[in-house]
């Protein structure tokens, strides 16, 4: 079974939710919709505080090209502009709405049934996908019209739709592939078109069977578009890793997939191009795994962006006593929450809850030289050696040692027999390298 | 609502820790320990015994009083040093010798770097170096095997396979003429045999290589890179003059190579940190090992050829680079 050479690593995958279907998360009373969510330069807001808004009309716009356009996601009056906390724990600019019903455009479809043909043309898919804000959902929101905008003289080859969904925990993933199998093969039919390419490849872990074996049927009636089964291997959900399971071919250091034909999607982001193209509906809700071996009640649903957290967490059964970690994301690469006001945007493919116990972490112990972060690191770096020379401010050796390739996997720190911070270090001489960068081009 | 911990990824460990590690190596040498006592008696179980309890005492008075720092002799690291240590002597060596050799291997070899993780070589075989240097004479008076279970300083003693071969072959005798007076391949495999309490059952130390690959304490390139070295080096020169060297399967059930391939050369600390490195280590090792045996002055050569790669160890890491991911690039 195809997976990637280097590293990589065995975490329980404590998939509790895999089972449970999609359920509609009930419209909250108020949203905090934040406009920066994603990588990029911030949208402009264009509403005012006393406006009345629908469901699916534009609150911000992208006004320069790596940038994207934010909806509302519920119908009411936006009450107030101001900065709230958002999950990278600093207060940004946010619209607060309160909801009055549910009044959604009448330019939006929302009829079930699935519309199959393609009538736009490329660049009118690719001017859609800019208008519905439609972002990476695996987590680096990343603007997807850019990745579709090929630059100059660059050709894809494959369009790789990322099913693996290594993170544990999450389920968000894996339920839609089950259940919106057809509108995720017709936003990867319309994304070909886009990038004018024949062949589309979605790969799945091998602990995702059902989606496998459903996908895979439902890609019959699909021109180009084939499925392949992954071995289950932690991150293998990782772009680079990926498109090396793949394809067989590896991005060099410092380039990006499109350097060797491929360009990669989420199966989520597959859907919400499904839903902007065919059904004119902006990207305003997602779904969202809430899971945790002690909530009462986890499971999948479908949030609209700028639900609180807490929202998630009393729909399935309320934050169990033992909490002492919120995070946003899986345990591996999500972001650990400082408030449950947090709201939900479109990066955000799951909640998890960790007790006090498993939140903290122990002591860190001096290096043994034990060389298993050397052999977990899926980049083929030395995070034992990054660490080191981070303590001792040497960052334009880190960069020389490749600290820039670390895809923060998380692989080393969780893998050290001494329970060392090795990615801590390696985030902090990554920064500092950015800013030595920056100055070298002053 | 409780306060909630707030930290960067991950949150989850893998639960492996040092202690972990340290008994699981320990765990490793028991086949070893067991075959000792066997072998030689109350002797090996006196020095392993005094090695392994002065080395955790030496840690925690030198961490107590002389640093003044947090205590880790609970760790298991310094029992794994005393093992160690117990292992390359000869069990009937005198007591304080051995203490002596343990506050060499700790306050020299270990403590004097910084404790675990910082210091160059093998403590053990800094222990094991000053003591053969310094008493040369008490070092290779080797107990004979299986006859001495009840006698510590009064047992008899005898010359070791590879003595005798280093012996035989300075007097210019023939291979087969030397093999006669050293014990058959099965009881050499099985640790029937003269020389250091620790070193003599190859099968043993092999149960122990097994269980620490089972149990993926240590990867299996240094060993097998060392072993097969040797293999290659005395195999070459077997083939070439069979009447003037042993075979591959003398070298490698003879003497310490079992013992350092295994438990000494893969010493996380003193070894190196990517595979690459680990087969340049363990082959220059391997090669290094033959040398002294056969055209060196000392019949056994496998801790100086370990100590000699620990010091090149940093050399090799710096240099010595794992494969990057997208070194070699758009290779479809």
């Amino acid at each position: 079974m195809r997976t990637f050479p280097l590293g990589g690593i065995h975490p329980p995958e404590n998939k509790l939710t895999a089972g449970s279907g999609i359920r509609q998360l009930p419209v909250p009373g108020q949203v905090n919709i934040p406009i920066y969510q994603h990588i990029g330069a911030p949208p402009k807001i264009i509403v005012e505080r006393g406006q009345e808004v629908l469901v699916g009309q534009l609150l911000a716009s992208g006004e320069v090209f790596i940038s994207a356009g934010v909806h509302s996601s519920v119908s009411g009056k936006v009450v107030k502009i101001e900065n709230v906390t958002d999950i990278s724990g600093y207060k940004r600019t946010a619209v607060v709405i309160n909801v009055e019903g549910d009044r959604w455009m009448d330019s939006i479809d929302r009829s079930p049934a699935l519309v199959k043909k393609i009538k736009p043309d490329s660049q009118e898919i690719i001017q859609t996908i800019l208008k519905m804000g439609i972002v990476g959902m695996g987590g680096a929101t990343f603007p997807t019209h850019v990745k579709l905008s090929l630059p100059r003289g660059k050709k894809a080859e494959y369009l790789l739709v990322n099913g693996s969904e290594c993170e544990p925990y999450l389920t968000s993933d894996n339920v839609l592939m089950m259940e919106k199998a057809d509108e995720i093969l017709c936003g990867a039919t319309i994304t070909m078109k886009a990038l004018k390419v024949k062949r589309a490849i979605i790969g799945i872990e091998a602990n995702k069977r059902d989606a496998i074996d459903h996908l895979r049927e439902c890609a019959a009636k699909y021109q180009g578009i084939e499925v392949q089964e992954l071995k289950v291997k932690y991150p293998q959900g990782g772009e680079k890793q990926l498109i090396k399971a793949v394809t067989r071919r590896e991005v060099p250091s410092g380039a990006l997939p499109i350097d060797v034909g491929a360009v990669v999607f989420n199966v989520s982001t597959m859907f919400a191009v499904y839903e902007a193209v065919q059904k004119n509906k902006p990207l305003f809700e997602r779904v969202v795994t809430i899971s945790g071996k002690y909530l009462e009640n986890p499971g999948n649903y479908l949030v609209r962006i700028g639900t609180p957290v807490s929202a998630l967490i009393d729909a399935a059964g309320g934050m169990p006593e033992n909490t002492g970690k919120v995070i946003s994301g899986g345990p591996m690469m999500g972001k650990a929450l400082n408030s449950l006001d947090v709201p939900v945007i479109k990066g955000t493919s799951g909640v998890t809850l960790l007790s006090g116990e498993e939140s903290r972490r122990k002591e860190m112990q001096n290096c043994i030289r034990c060389t298993r972060c050397v052999t977990v690191c899926p980049m083929g770096l030395e995070p034992y050696l990054l660490m080191a020379l981070g303590e001792k401010e040497q960052f334009e050796r880190m960069e020389h040692e490749k600290a820039m390739d670390c895809i923060e996997c998380g692989s080393c720190s969780y893998i050290c027999p001494s329970s060392r911070p090795l990615l801590d270090y390696i985030r902090l001489g990554k920064s500092e390298i950015n800013k030595m960068r920056r100055a070298r081009k002053k | 609502m409780g306060i909630f911990t707030v930290s960067p990824s991950p949150h989850e460990h893998a639960g492996q820790s040092v202690s972990k590690l340290m008994y699981g190596v320990l765990l490793a040498l028991l086949p070893a320990f067991l075959v000792s006592v066997w072998v030689f008696g109350i002797g090996a179980l006196i020095i392993t015994a005094t090695a392994m309890a002065s080395c955790m005492l030496f840690e925690f008075l030198i961490q107590k009083y002389l640093i003044k720092g947090k205590t880790t002799v609970a760790d298991g690291s310094a029992l794994i040093t005393g093992a160690l240590l117990a292992f390359c002597l000869p069990s009937n060596l005198p007591l304080w010798m051995v203490i002596l050799g343990s506050l060499v291997a700790i306050g020299i070899g270990k403590m004097s770097f910084g404790g675990l993780g910082n210091n160059p070589f093998n403590p053990a075989l800094v222990g094991r170096v000053f003591l053969f240097v310094s008493f040369p004479v008490q070092m290779t008076r080797w107990p004979e095997p299986l006859v001495n279970r009840f006698a510590y300083l009064d047992a008899t003693t005898g010359a070791t396979s590879l003595g005798l071969m280093k012996e035989g072959m300075k007097n210019g005798e023939k291979i087969a003429g030397i093999l006669k007076e050293i014990p058959a391949y099965i009881d050499l495999f099985l640790g029937k045999i003269g020389g250091s309490t620790g070193e003599v059952a190859a099968v043993a130390l092999l149960i122990g290589l097994v269980y620490m690959l089972a149990r993926k304490i240590i990867s299996w390139h240094i060993p097998v890179s060392i072993l097969l070295t040797v293999a290659v080096f005395t195999g070459i020169l077997w083939l070439a003059n069979p009447e003037k060297n042993p075979d591959p399967l003398f070298h490698l059930l003879s003497g310490g190579l079992m013992l350092g391939a295994i438990f000494m050369a893969t010493d996380y600390v003193t070894s190196p940190m990517n595979v690459r490195g680990m087969w340049i280590y363990g082959i220059m090792i391997g090669i290094i090992t033959v040398i002294i045996r056969i055209f060196g002055s000392y019949p056994e050569g496998v801790q100086f050829a370990i100590l000699i790669m620990n010091a090149f160890t940093p050399l090799i890491n710096r240099y010595v680079k794992p494969r990057r991911f997208g070194e070699k690039t758009g290779n479809g």
